[in-house]
């Protein structure tokens, strides 16, 4: 790290170790599936087995005799009451949005939808009645690819809607006013590149399985759920069941990742406290982890058409992109909008000056997509950076050439984009040039010359990502304007205890990331009290009731922002207090390390703490001073953040078999001001591990009817420790010019970055053998098949 | 996931299993070290109505030296094969097949008979065994039988065991001046292998003096190469030599298209593989 500190003192920037990993990690703590209740009921789902059927009769009355099983229902059962699953993103006026009954009733739409419910005694007994159900099907076309969905004639997902389209989003920068036109950019380019990338379905595979467990109670109805948005579930529980909102509270307890993978309000969150209610009594349901990958929402699944036209030089003159994205089934909780979360990021770095973006959804029978780590923006930051090395390729100009040639220099910044965003700050000189060093970028290059060269049956390749991302999500007026049916606001609540002591409510929702330990720090500088007095409160909606929930790398850029602004309202509160008990006036109080200072009379001094144990007491409390020293604070982001960095990737790959092994990984970002240098470090870990997994291991894949083929953890190959290079990471500070910590987001940042260079390495490696593309995930064989392609395409001979 | 009921049986000794398999009929099953019977009754994919746990049989662990070859029990973990001096000294081609087993974990409870009786295609070691003229010690309600390697594995998940049928050890030639190698390909470390090549070579004077190779995952059992063993023998101790014999590393393969590999490329791995493992056996 050579970050340096600007407090040596200070909690922010320090490496601290988290708070709560002692109990997460020893599982001594209050996990969904743990809980317990007496008389509780365990719930187990019929699903699917079909991609797209007609069921024309379910018959339940052998399960609903059988020992222990108290309740079995189906979709027909509770059609009146089950409502329809959100989705918040209206993403064009003309959007499709078929129903989406928790339960199915008529027709199943993606293997694995659930179907029929058993309410048991026990969990066995449950899953033993699901056997002795007996649906008929009749079955119907699966529609599977999305260019053939959109062909006239082809087999409709929802008859009702009369076509595949959900919707066709189109930016224009000529029309919007942010650039020029793209078909006369095209027109004019030197050369032009056009390229076709296909992002596969990704299987988010957070660690804990979904699971939740409903408590109807007389007086109110309790949910706990491993969920990232216990505040968004609890609203759209009342708002679409009926149940008002002050008689509903939704607990997230600790929760085992997410990933975005739990950025959504779930059939069977509907499901279990439909039968809590119906039954009156404590519900459970937790899916096994075959269930979690057929029915949990899956990520990406796009086809990116791109086009670039640049001058002979180099200079981009313009971006032109297409994008196809699978919607499954269904539209869940963000479906729609998360391609578009990507379209605002095609450009990169660079400056083009005309761009041209549209975005069509898809209806297939599969299962739905939505939020995966970087939702949208790993796939954009995935063609623009494949694209540009292409490009480079075209142009027989060294990619890192190409784009230092285009990028933002670091003192352009700030810099409106050609997609309408402002970019705040950046350096990817500074990343850049550091990335390269640690990377040892010269010598590879030479080492890849020589083996090259020689022909060496092992080909070293170099994989260039720069990136930037946008994210803290997100400012609401932007929300409003692009038809979100929330905001993008976060809030904190900070309250001194008598005994000096901090208890600190957060409204969003961590799961795994380590928001104890940070707001504990965050705290501990603020009002100047050691970090092992601040408690850290969040994801129960009866306590930290306002809050907009963790996704979307929010948490610290707009969460962090409300926490510090509660901070100082505490501190001013206490102002008055410490003026009383100091016999001055407030304003000439100064407030350093926890205590108010007279200005130029040292040793006159209250700390905080004292202040809060007088306020507490209200013995002798001045006018207008209320006895608790506590304060709320919101945040409603102004833009976004824009963390950047450079990944570099050498991958050596056997063209024998095909199998390519990374052999240095370098990681350079810029977040901004790190509060917990270590927990960012951690973040792009394993940003980092998923982005290579899509890279390299992972691919969600259904056969022509429609079955998901990766179901398990035997097909669907998640990478473990040993699969996984070392990781070089450092970080240059550009601090955020729009947020009190100069902090950006991280959580993303490593999944968006890291692909890219992966591949971008695997084709560098094989281009002198006419490749120009492997789809991923490049596995051994995908890479030895696209070798034999290209040999065969260029007469057997190396280009 | 939890499996549908079944009766359990915990065999006091071999004879005990094969009284109780005996009674279950075609619906018995064999419980060794559950690495693969446990997911698939977990996934409901198979539903014995019996299983017979053969962990408590105190006799089916450990491995003894017998003279001319070991004997490893059939119930002895990957992870303790892979330490055990006996095997390292006289069978290190098992040692270091056994060590690419699945991860840790599967490794402390895998065992080396359940692997040879599961006969996985995709298995490391009944190709070791193959390729080792292993032959198998089986109990059944006739008493004991020996059954060699090379009609031990009789289709895909399918060996020479009866239903009633036990494996209770398994006797290794000591192979006294050869060298081995395991050559496994796969993308993850904790994945099944998508081809693999046993190779076993005794050099002399700067030649081979003898070859065995068995190949994993290149039809529904292990094969030997035979066509490879031919042309390795007598051969000078060349790299080329090797290649030349490796490139008949087809003759007699069936390989599957499957969802880990095509046949097409298993086709490719094969040579390149076999080439891989001679040469590092034959220490080239």
């Amino acid at each position: 790290m050579t970050v340096t500190e600007q407090r040596p003192s200070g909690e922010v920037g320090r490496d601290r170790r988290r708070k709560e990993d002692a109990r997460l990690i020893t599982g001594r703590t209050t996990w969904t599936d743990n809980l317990s209740l007496p008389g509780m009921l365990h719930l187990a789902i019929l699903r699917s087995p079909m991609a797209h059927a007609r069921i024309t009769g379910i018959d339940v009355t052998a399960a609903r005799e059988m020992t222990a099983v108290v309740d079995v229902f189906t979709g027909r059962d509770v059609a009146d009451v089950q409502g329809s699953l959100p989705c918040a993103w209206t993403v064009t006026p003309d959007l499709k949005h078929p129903d989406h009954p928790p339960l199915a009733v008529d027709e199943v739409r993606f293997a694995g939808e659930p179907i029929a419910v058993v309410a048991a005694r026990d969990w066995a007994s449950a899953l033993d009645a699901l056997e002795a159900i007996d649906v008929d099907y009749e079955p119907l076309p699966a529609v599977l690819d999305m260019e053939a969905a959109l062909a006239d004639g082809a087999p409709l997902v929802h008859d009702s809607l009369g076509t595949n389209k959900a919707f066709t989003w189109v930016f224009d920068s000529a029309e919007a006013g942010t650039g020029g036109d793209l078909a006369d950019a095209l027109a004019q380019a030197e050369v032009v590149v056009r390229r076709r990338y296909v992002q596969q379905r990704l299987i988010p595979a957070f660690m804990e399985p979904r699971s939740v467990v409903v408590d109807p109670t007389p007086d109110q109805i309790t949910m706990w759920s491993s969920t990232q948005v216990p505040h968004f579930v609890r609203f759209f529980l009342a708002a679409l069941l009926g149940t008002p909102e002050h008689k509903i509270r939704v607990i997230a307890p600790d929760v085992g990742g997410g990933f975005g993978g739990k950025l959504q309000i779930t059939a069977e969150e509907f499901i279990t406290f439909l039968t809590a209610q119906r039954l009156h009594k404590p519900v459970k349901y937790t899916e096994s982890r075959s269930e979690s990958m057929l029915a949990a929402h899956h990520g990406r699944d796009m086809i990116q058409e791109v086009e670039i036209g640049a001058r002979r030089d180099g200079t981009v003159t313009g971006l032109g992109v297409r994008l196809l994205a699978n919607m499954g089934g269904y539209l869940r909780l963000l479906t729609p909008a998360t391609p578009l979360l990507g379209r605002y990021m095609y450009n990169g770095i660079y400056k083009f000056p005309a761009h041209r973006f549209e975005c069509t959804g898809v209806f297939t029978t599969t299962t739905p997509t939505d939020a995966y780590r970087g939702a949208g923006r790993p796939e954009a930051t995935f063609a623009i950076e494949r694209a540009m090395d292409d490009l480079a390729a075209e142009l027989g100009m060294e990619p890192m050439e190409l784009r230092r040639r285009n990028w933002i220099r670091h003192d352009e910044f700030p810099f409106t984009t050609v997609t309408g965003l402002t970019y705040d700050s950046g350096d990817y000189e500074a990343a850049t040039e550091r990335a390269m060093e640690l990377f040892r970028y010269d010598e590879l290059r030479r080492e890849q010359q020589e083996r090259r060269h020689r022909g060496d049956r092992v080909q070293l390749g170099v994989g260039i990502s720069t990136y930037t991302e946008m994210c803290g999500l997100a400012p609401s007026r932007w929300l409003g304007s692009l038809g979100y049916a929330a905001g993008g606001w976060e809030s904190a609540s900070v309250r001194m205890l008598p005994t000096g002591k901090v208890e600190v409510l957060t409204g969003t929702t961590p799961h795994g990331q380590g928001h104890e330990t940070v707001w504990s720090q965050i705290v501990a500088d603020q009002l100047g009290v050691p970090f092992e007095d601040v408690e850290v409160m969040h994801g129960d909606t009866r306590t930290s009731h306002k809050g907009l929930d963790t996704y979307g790398s929010r948490s610290l850029a707009v969460g962090g922002y409300a926490l510090v602004e509660a901070c100082r309202r505490v501190v001013e509160k206490a102002r008055p207090m410490a003026a009383h008990m100091l016999e001055c006036d407030p304003a000439d109080l100064e407030f350093v390390d926890g205590q108010f200072r007279v200005r130029g009379a040292p040793g006159a001094a209250k700390s905080i703490t004292e202040c809060a144990l007088a306020i507490f007491a209200a013995h002798d409390l001045p006018d207008g001073v209320e006895p608790y020293l506590d304060a709320d604070a919101s945040y409603d982001p102004v833009d976004f953040s824009f963390p950047h960095g450079t990944h570099l990737c050498a991958v050596e790959v056997d063209t024998e078999t095909g199998m390519a092994t990374i052999r240095s990984y370098v990681a350079v970002d810029d977040v901004g001001r790190a509060v917990n240098p270590l927990i960012v470090e951690g973040q792009v870990h394993g940003g980092v591990a998923q982005g290579i997994a899509q890279a390299l291991f992972e691919e969600a894949r259904y056969d022509e009817d429609g079955n998901l083929m990766t179901g398990t953890f035997v097909e669907y190959t998640i990478p473990s420790a040993s699969d996984l290079p070392d990781l070089v990471t450092d970080r240059t500070e550009t601090p955020a010019p729009g947020h009190p910590l100069g902090a950006k987001g991280v959580g993303e940042a490593g999944t968006i970055a890291s692909t890219p260079a992966v591949v971008n390495a695997v084709v560098d490696a094989l281009r002198p053998l006419g490749v120009t593309d492997v789809r991923m995930p490049c596995t051994p064989e995908r890479v030895w098949s696209t070798i034999q392609a290209a040999r065969s395409a260029n007469g057997g001979e190396p280009r | 996931m939890i499996p549908a009921a079944f009766d359990y049986t915990r065999a006091a000794s071999v004879e005990d299993a094969v009284t109780v398999l005996a009674g279950a009929g075609d619906d018995g099953k064999v419980l060794a070290g559950g690495q693969s019977l446990l997911p698939m009754l977990r996934l409901r994919l198979a539903a014995p109505t019996m299983v017979v746990d053969l962990g408590g049989v105190a006799e089916l662990r450990g491995v003894r030296d017998d003279g001319d070859a070991l004997v490893i029990g059939a119930m002895t973990t990957h992870d303790d094969v892979t330490k055990h001096p006996l095997v390292r000294e006289h069978a290190p081609l098992i040692a270091q097949a056994a060590e690419t087993v699945g991860d840790r974990q599967v490794r402390h409870m895998g065992t080396f008979g359940g692997s040879l009786a599961h006969a996985d295609p995709a298995g490391d070691l009944p190709g070791v065994a193959l390729a080792l003229d292993a032959v198998m010690s089986v109990a059944g309600p006739d008493g004991m039988r020996d059954v060699p390697a090379g009609d031990f594995f009789v289709d895909y998940f399918t060996t020479a065991l009866g239903a009633s049928d036990v494996l209770v050890s398994v006797r290794v030639p000591k192979l006294t001046g050869w060298s081995t190698h395991y050559e496994k390909f796969h993308q993850m470390a904790q994945s099944w292998s998508v081809v693999g090549v046993a190779a076993a070579v005794r050099r002399s004077n700067g030649s081979i003096a003898e070859a065995r190779v068995a190949l994993t995952n290149m039809g529904v059992t292990p094969i030997r190469a035979r066509g490879v063993e031919e042309a390795l023998t007598g051969a000078p101790a060349t790299a080329d030599t090797v290649a030349a014999a490796a490139a008949r590393a087809m003759e007699g393969a069936s390989p599957l298209t499957d969802g880990t590999a095509s046949a097409e490329y298993r086709t490719q791995l094969a040579p390149v593989l076999t080439r891989r493992a001679v040469m590092a056996a034959g220490g080239l």
